[in-house]
């Protein structure tokens, strides 16, 4: 037996497992200790293709920061109630289940079908193992990174500095001052729309 | 004989129509954002196998950047949550249909 | 000179802008600038006449070109101008009377609100009748009769606040509107089997049509002519038309207009005589019947201008007649002396309804001649002329009409003709007698003055040419028969004693009855016959004065049919079909919007369901591409 496809059978069971869960999971803190489950999973599947940084940085990025906020915002409004099972729409669920049901077939169709027309299988992948040994995986990436993904490289930079100054600016919490203040203390009068935006 | 890429694409097609089916269906604002991260994570772990199916790096270099961009967005879209449901008192997105007819 | 012909058009269209426009600040004036703009015209086509003789007869047909007008493909219409013998009479009728008409006006409608308006409409008028006896192609003319038309319209109804003058202008124009139908039809048939409009063209190729064809256009003609002339069966609106101002009367519905329809028959001719012989027939029976009706209908009116009017309707029958029996110089020679006694009757009555304060039931006056000679004496002279009294003018043309009928052969047209002059004399005399002779009657006792010198200077040149107007065509030199010649074709001048017995018996009838009326209606012993037959006859007495009811008889069965079908149209086929499927279409787009805003349920979910629904059939086409 290979070692390499019991691991992917692990990975498998815990991915796919850990959404399902996820899916039924009634409470909201449930649901994210899921989806960090799910994200462990994950990069348990990128060691496995030979992409060992991006495994890292999934598991330090994601479930370590992103779902730690996720978190935290979870206890900042105290979302602890159980979701009712009836859903109030008529006929959503029904429909989001036969939908979802009909691109889950379409998409493993195309993925069984299609991958075997794509360029062939162990050649490449070697060729991924090569450059893992040698300049490595990471100085492989940065080469890339830093040199024909420059550009879009700087873009996400100006994205994160945009996204946190909005951020700021949205969810400033006013000191509770009522809105016929004086001049001082209603300084921050502006969250107010910044609040109703 | 690795396992063929195939399987992980299949995985990855799976958790997306999880992430999907998630998405519509459940009512709190913030577990619908954590089905649609499901979905994001489930578009890297395709992009990693196609770099492993086309032998360059450049599908991990696409996950940086989808990471990248996940993170931001979850940065505002929480932010709005939380704005929204300090002011009306509810996470539930059914209660905010203002657009009704 | 003959190539200015096109100012002898321009010069009152112009004044007619001029006063359109500018009329408020010329005021008084402006019956000045009218006058001007109609009698630099006349004096133009006298030096055009002048030029005309200096010709040789068969060259006397000049054509001056002013623009291309339309030109389709295959079919041509040159606003060409034809200056011809019968054209330049026309010219002269209508500018020579129409000059006096307008100075008349000056006095008359002094004091009138409106008063460059009415000069304007007046030369509006003047330019469209030039038009119309100018042009050289049967659209150019058409245009210049719908333009007296509308005129006619203008002018009837100008003193629009009264309701009769509103209506009468209505019935003028609808009626009218009926000839013009059978107008337009014909001038198709015309240019369809011609080939071209154009007059000279017309008439060449009116020899080769098939004479079924000829007699078709020429009834079609002549139905025009009708509308436009005031022959049975349209020739209601003329009486009514008399609530417009009495110049109009004068010049629109006894000098010029109406008798537009007696020259359009002259100047095509030969499309009438190529019918053979149904369309001059049927031309010359109308004529004579609407001139025996017309009169019987004059004799029970008491009002003097809608005696008039009917007079006119018999004289223009007199005129068709003439027409009828191929005699068309004597029916241009009877359409010019007409026009200058009936000129000059409808401004006498004019005057007298000037100094009387607008009465014109002639019970209401007497013995006017004493107390107003110029006009007394003027309208005796048109009166004589009218009854056709030797030496004055109508006997001549009238005595000429009789005379070729005769000679044509149709002994009961000439019958009802010698009849019908009787009649004339007859209720023209009463007319006289009751107005002008005998006791001095006023409505009111009013103190009655003549005519003011702007209106006098265009009765008595009026006068004048009544008494001597039959020197243009006098039996052995017939100079205007001769002159016209080369336009309507060769007349035969009957030869022998006939003629002198048949002027005897016209003369006779005359004189008849003018006793007749003498008899009835001015017996100095102070009998009174006329109740007696009055009594006598008193069936026959109501009809006519209600006219034989022939304006109730279109009222039933056309007005209400007319009614009843506009009702229809406009209450269902528009108010419920035409409507109803607009409002139905907008009631649907309402309908379909109510059914369709139910897919906007503000939520969310909602929505990323249309999302994933939009996601599996794009993926499900990019996938499939190949399989299916």
């Amino acid at each position: 037996m290979n070692l390499e496809y019991f691991v992917f059978g692990v990975m498998f069971v815990m991915a796919l497992g850990a959404s399902l869960a996820m899916l039924f999971a009634r409470n909201a803190v449930h649901a994210a200790l899921f989806l960090v489950v799910t994200q462990v999973a994950l990069a348990l599947g990128f060691l496995l293709q030979g992409a060992f940084f991006v495994a890292a940085v999934q598991i330090i990025l994601y479930a370590g920061a992103i779902m730690v906020l996720f978190l935290f915002v979870i206890m900042l409004l105290g979302v602890d109630t159980r979701e009712a099972l009836i859903d109030p729409l008529p006929g959503q669920r029904p429909l989001a289940i036969g939908l979802g049901g009909l691109l889950a077939a379409e998409i493993l169709w195309v993925a069984v079908r299609g991958v075997e027309l794509a360029a062939g299988g162990e050649d490449q992948a070697t060729a991924l193992t090569e450059l893992n040994q040698n300049p490595g995986n990471v100085k492989a990436l940065a080469a890339e990174l830093f040199s024909r993904y420059l550009l879009p490289f700087e873009a996400t930079s100006v994205l994160l500095v945009v996204a946190i100054v909005g951020v700021m600016v949205l969810a400033r919490r006013i000191g509770r001052v009522p809105n016929t203040g004086t001049g001082a203390e209603s300084a921050s009068g502006s969250d107010k729309e910044g609040a109703a935006a | 004989m690795s396992v063929a890429p195939g399987y992980y694409l299949a995985l990855a097609g799976l958790m997306f129509s999880v992430g999907v089916v998630g998405a519509l269906t459940r009512r709190n604002a913030i577990v619908i954002f954590m089905f649609i991260e499901l979905m994001l994570n489930a578009i890297n772990l395709i992009f990693v196998t196609f770099s492993r199916m086309w032998g360059h790096v450049d599908g991990q270099i696409l996950v940086f950047f989808v990471l990248v961009v996940a993170a931001a967005e979850v940065v505002v879209g929480l932010a709005i949550i939380l704005v929204i449901s300090r002011r009306r008192g509810t996470a539930n997105v059914d209660d905010v249909s203002l657009l009704k007819w | 000179m003959i190539d200015l012909a096109p100012y002898v058009i321009a010069l009152p269209l112009a004044g007619a802008l001029l006063l359109l426009i500018f009329g408020k600040r010329i005021g008084e004036a402006a019956g000045i600038v009218a006058s001007a703009a109609i009698g630099v015209p006349f004096l133009l086509a006298l030096a055009m006449l002048v030029d005309l003789l200096g010709l040789h007869a068969e060259e006397r047909s000049v054509i001056v070109t002013t623009f291309e007008w339309i030109e389709v493909g295959d079919f041509e219409a040159a606003a060409r101008l034809l200056v011809d013998p019968l054209s330049i009479v026309m010219v002269l009728v209508v500018t020579g009377v129409g000059t006096l008409i307008h100075i008349y006006s000056i006095g008359y409608m002094h004091g009138e609100a409106r008063y460059a308006r009415f000069f304007s409409y007046m030369n509006l008028f003047a330019a469209s009748m030039l038009l119309l006896v100018l042009a050289d192609n049967l659209l150019l003319l058409y245009v210049g009769w719908e333009g007296v038309g509308l005129c006619s319209y203008l002018l009837i109804g100008f003193w629009f606040e009264r309701p009769a003058a509103a209506n009468a202008a209505k019935k003028a124009f609808i009626v009218n509107r009926v000839g013009d139908f059978s107008f337009l039809i014909g001038i198709f048939v015309l240019s369809a089997s011609a080939g071209s409009l154009a007059v000279g063209q017309v008439n060449a190729e009116a020899g080769g049509m098939a004479a079924g064809v000829a007699t078709a256009a020429a009834l079609l003609l002549f139905g025009g002519a009708t509308g436009k002339s005031a022959q049975i069966p349209l020739y209601v609106w003329l009486p009514d038309a008399m609530e417009g101002p009495t110049p109009v009367s004068a010049l629109i519905h006894a000098a010029t207009m109406v008798t537009a329809g007696v020259y359009m028959i002259a100047r095509f001719s030969p499309v009438f005589e190529a019918s053979g012989g149904p369309a001059l027939l049927v031309v010359a029976w109308i004529g004579a019947l609407t001139a025996l009706w017309a009169g019987l209908l004059a004799t029970a009116e008491y009002d003097i201008k809608r005696v008039l009017a009917y007079s006119t309707v018999s004289q223009l029958g007199y005129m068709f007649l003439a027409l009828g029996v191929g005699a068309y110089s004597v029916a241009i020679f009877h359409l010019v002396t007409h026009a200058f006694f009936k000129a000059l009757m409808f401004l006498g009555a004019g005057s007298v309804m000037h100094s009387l304060k607008g009465e014109t039931d002639m019970r209401r006056m007497g013995g006017l001649r004493k107390a107003m000679p110029v006009t007394g004496w003027t309208f005796m002279m048109g009166w004589l002329a009218i009854s056709g009294i030797i030496p004055f003018s109508g006997f001549f043309s009238k005595d000429a009409i009789l005379a070729s009928a005769w000679h044509e052969g149709q002994f009961l047209l000439w019958l009802i003709g010698a009849v019908t002059a009787a009649l004339t004399a007859f209720y023209m005399s009463r007319l006289y007698f009751r107005v002008f002779e005998g006791k001095l009657v006023t409505p009111g006792n009013l103190h009655v003055h003549d005519a003011p010198p702007s209106m006098a200077a265009a009765l008595l040149p009026l006068g004048a040419l009544a008494v001597i107007g039959g020197a243009i065509n006098l039996p052995g030199a017939l100079t205007l028969e001769v002159f016209l010649e080369p336009a309507v074709g060769h007349s035969e001048v009957p030869g022998g004693i006939v003629p002198w017995i048949l002027g005897a018996i016209a003369l006779v009838a005359g004189v008849a009855g003018i006793a007749a009326a003498r008899f009835l209606y001015a017996l100095p012993s102070g009998q009174k016959p006329l109740e007696t037959l009055h009594e006598r006859f008193s069936p026959l007495v109501n009809a006519t004065q209600h006219k034989f009811y022939v304006d109730e008889l279109y009222g039933r069965a056309i007005v209400l049919p007319g009614k009843a079908l506009a009702s229809f149209c406009a209450n269902f086929l528009d108010a419920r079909i035409v409507d109803g499927a607009v409002n139905g279409v907008a009631w649907l787009v309402g309908q379909s919007s109510w059914a369709l805003r139910r897919v906007q349920t503000g939520y969310i979910r909602n929505y990323a369901l249309t999302f994933l629904f939009g996601v599996v059939v794009a993926f499900s086409l990019l996938a499939f591409r190949g399989v299916l």
